[in-house]
């Protein structure tokens, strides 16, 4: 969104740099006289370290920042309200409990004056509070999306890590288990791994997600170390007698964290994806859990005339799917720099 | 050449043997086989039980059981030998049959959703990099990270039950109030201004013209009754014709050649006798014939196009293919909206279907069957198309901003070519390149995305074999279905390294 400002920001501010560097060059020359320490005290520039550039270039991203406010909003909202893990929230109806239904459960939420009423999202079927449900929905989608992330960031850049520097068998042992794995779409391959562990709960619905989702990531670490194992300081790490072990992770990994995070936000985005669509398939989290998909599913024959069943889960998958994409594409550009280039 | 895709083929065969045998796996693990049974009671279950067992061999240890349906597969590769049924389902009914049924309607979904995507993204994609941080590109950017964000079941239920409802009764009754068809003008000239760009003058200019023609046209339209007896008629053909000759020769060739453009208008106008030459010949007719006038109309254009284009032969001709195959588009455009009054009396008045993938016990011309066709893909197409649109939008923005930057787009600009001659000769060419390899990738893509959708709009297609597989834990429909998916998968990441090679010199197969 914000791509315009920040060239244009960038630009101002590398001219400002290269006066200012100037300007202290000449203070230099010109106070190169007996009051050494005065000098120090007259410089202007200073040096930025490259995570200070790249924190810098991501603020500058206004897309980003709208995200992580959203993201961190919803956050809040789901668990805080219910609360989470015996801890109490501030709403005072739970998502499983059976009511009568009020108004034919119409949603209470007004946004002017504003007001939750007695069910803001409305009640469902069965005449479950509609937002608890949506709540308790979103939390497991949150915490699906991030462990299928967390374990697809780990065994994505493993396998690319090792593939990428010892090359040989090793690298074309797991390249082809990765071709294999990528041979078969995401969401075949995801809905017959939740056949066999959607029962067992969430936790290790996501983790086995997880093991399906990585191939993509091993691909992308695997050619960033393919490239950086050929540069002198790994030479140099190398001649000093360094580890293998030492080398991948002390001298090789840090420089790729920017394609390993980059991807592991849009993997989080791409679970909060695929974790609704298995669910609703009905092939994902099971009773007496329950997610945003699986709330959609649930009221599927009752949307022509409950809309808000449908609407309301999702506005919240489409939020947190959002913001997390938005974020993913500030930390590319932060990142990266070069993807923003102006044309000639 | 011939050593590359051999050696990849046998590569493949063995990834796509290792594949099934985890697809295989997961799915006969995936839950109990006789769970439907479980309250059932009495000698039907036992007999139920029985039958299972043997149509599924669920007597035999689960690595054996494996070998038994790669046998059955195997049985398929060998020509003229044994049948070839790709295994049994859980009612003991062969799966192959009911694969060739599924196929048709999925393939043809998964088709039309990625040509759509495909063209739509490429072009909004080249747009957004020629006009970068515009407020069209930034309009589009933001567009396509909702997209991407949309969840493809909840977009499908959504265009079924709100867009399908409204537009049926809409055009059971095809009117729109002024204050409508002013509002959808202003829309239309925002967007074109927009995405024109220029000076204010220059936006305000093209906003007022595309605003008056969008609802002159629309207006005119109604008023005519297009909506309820659609159809381009001879008059609507030729002004087609000719704009599309324009059109084309703008893009591909400029206006600086007279001989070029009057060789595209030429071949605009064998386009249109073919039309006129056509109309008794294509009342009834089969894919052999409409495909046979194509080829006869491209050919002819090819020719004629030539003669006039004289010292520009080579250009000129080509132009004339490109005009004749769109004119023979239009032609068959033409032809499916002309049957639609009579379709649309046969399914009552309310002609956009939510269900299904054709209408049952339909009879009529092949212009109606294949309308009744479209008509269904609509909303599944839809809704799979603006997903993966986002995707080759942000993929070609991409790719030819990278092309921009590069110096041999400057050296082409310093020596004084068009604009136009830089993006479409220099640019476009080489932005494609990588589009390839996000072709081959999406298109297994589109295939996953084709399991929801069907599940939403209740198609019997493979998606609904392998989602009803998975959940009866029935191998044999989930393993036709994955052989079908992993195949297309595996060939078109083969056909996009070749195109690679073919298409960046730099790049040679090993």
């Amino acid at each position: 969104m914000s791509n315009h400002q920040n060239q244009r920001d960038d630009s101002r501010a590398s001219l400002e740099l290269s006066e200012m560097t100037l300007q202290s060059q000449d203070t230099d020359i010109a106070t190169a006289t007996p009051t050494r320490g005065q000098t120090d005290r007259i410089r202007t520039t200073e040096a930025k370290s490259q995570g200070r550039l790249i924190r810098e270039r991501f603020f500058r991203h206004k897309g980003a920042l709208a995200g992580i406010a959203l993201l961190a909003l919803i956050f809040l909202l789901a668990f805080s309200s219910i609360g989470f893990a015996g801890l109490p929230g501030w709403w005072n109806k739970e998502y499983d409990v059976l009511a009568a239904r009020f108004n034919e459960g119409r949603p209470t939420l007004t946004l002017w004056p504003f007001s939750l009423g007695e069910h803001p999202f409305g009640q469902d079927v069965l005449g479950r509070d509609y937002f608890a449900l949506t709540m308790r929905g979103t939390q497991t989608s949150l915490i699906i999306a991030f462990i299928v992330g967390l374990v697809a960031m780990v065994i994505g850049t493993t396998v690319g890590a090792v593939a990428g520097y010892f090359r040989g068998w090793t690298e074309a042992f797991l390249m082809r288990i990765t071709d294999v794995v990528i041979t078969i779409p995401t969401v075949v391959i995801a809905a017959a791994v939740a056949g066999i562990v959607a029962k067992a709960g969430i936790i290790p619905f996501a983790i086995f997600l997880g093991l399906v989702t990585w191939t993509g990531l091993a691909r992308l670490v695997r050619g960033e170390f393919l490239s950086l194992r050929e540069k002198e300081f790994v030479e140099s790490a190398k001649s000093v007698g360094a580890s293998s072990v030492r080398i991948i992770f002390r001298h090789i990994l840090p420089n790729t964290v920017g394609v390993i995070i980059v991807s592991t936000t849009l993997a989080i985005s791409g679970a909060i994806l695929l974790e609704t669509a298995l669910s609703y398939l009905g092939l994902g989290v099971t009773a007496p859990d329950t997610s945003l998909g699986k709330a959609i599913n649930d009221n599927r024959s009752a949307l022509t005339v409950r809309p808000w069943l449908f609407l309301w889960p999702g506005a919240f998958i489409i939020g947190i799917a959002l913001a997390v994409n938005f974020i993913g594409d500030g930390l590319r550009d932060a990142f990266d720099p070069k993807q923003t280039r102006v044309k000639q | 050449m011939f050593y590359f895709i051999a050696k990849r083929s046998i590569i493949s065969f063995f990834i796509m043997l290792a594949a099934t045998t985890l697809m295989y796996f997961l799915t006969i693990s995936s839950g109990d086989p006789f769970e439907d049974l479980g309250e059932t009671s009495g000698p039907e279950k036992a007999a139920t039980i029985a039958a299972r067992t043997a149509a599924m061999n669920l007597d035999v240890p689960p690595i054996p059981r494996y070998f038994l349906w790669l046998q059955d597969v195997g049985h398929c590769l060998v020509p003229g030998g044994v049948s070839c049924t790709l295994g049994q389902d859980r009612t003991g009914a062969a799966v192959l049959p009911q694969l060739e049924n599924a196929m048709g309607s999925t393939l043809r979904l998964v088709v039309v959703a990625t040509v759509l995507a495909l063209v739509l993204g490429v072009v909004v994609g080249i747009v957004t990099a020629i006009r970068q941080y515009s407020t069209f590109d930034y309009s589009v950017t933001f567009i396509s990270f909702l997209l991407f964000s949309l969840p493809l079941f909840w977009l499908s239920t959504l265009l079924k039950q709100y867009l399908a409802i409204d537009l049926n009764t809409w055009l059971a009754n095809p009117q729109f109030s002024y204050a409508t068809i002013a509002l959808i003008g202003v829309v239309a000239g925002v967007v074109w201004a927009v995405a024109v760009g220029g000076d204010r003058r220059r936006r305000l200019v093209v906003f007022g013209v595309a605003a008056v023609a969008t609802a002159l046209a629309l207006y005119l339209l109604l008023v005519t009754g297009w909506f309820v007896d659609p159809g381009l008629g001879v008059v609507g053909m030729l002004v087609s014709a000719a704009g599309v000759a324009v059109l084309w020769t703008a893009l591909l060739a400029g206006f600086r050649r007279r001989r070029v453009l009057n060789a595209a208008l030429a071949a605009a106008a064998v386009g249109f006798l073919g039309y006129l030459a056509s109309i008794p010949l294509l009342e009834d007719p089969n894919w052999l014939a409409v495909l046979a006038l194509v080829v006869v109309m491209t050919a002819v254009a090819y020719v004629v196009a030539g003669l006039v284009g004289g010292p520009f032969r080579a250009q000129a001709a080509k132009i004339g293919a490109v005009i004749a195959v769109s004119v023979s588009l239009l032609i068959v455009l033409d032809r499916l909206l002309q049957a639609y009054p009579t379709l649309s009396a046969k399914a009552g008045g309310r002609p956009i279907p939510t269900t299904g993938s054709q209408s049952a016990n339909l009879e009529g011309t092949f212009w109606e069957i294949n309308l009744d066709y479209a008509l269904h893909l609509i909303l599944p197409t839809i809704a799979l198309t603006l997903i993966s649109f986002a995707t080759y939008t942000r993929y070609t923005r991409a790719s030819q901003l990278d092309v921009m930057n590069q110096d041999y787009i400057r050296t082409a600009r310093a020596k004084g070519l068009s604009e136009r001659t830089v993006l479409v000769k220099h640019a476009f060419r080489n932005a494609m390149i990588p589009i390839t390899t996000l072709m081959a990738f999406d298109f297994a893509g589109v295939l996953g995305g084709a399991v929801i959708t069907e599940q939403v709009f209740g198609w019997n297609g493979m998606g609904k074999m392998f989602v009803d597989g998975i959940q009866n834990v029935d191998p044999g429909p989930v393993m036709a279905f994955f052989l079908v998916v992993g195949t297309a998968a595996v060939l078109f990441n083969m056909l996009a390294d070749i195109a690679y090679a073919f298409l960046d010199p730099r790049i040679t197969l090993s």
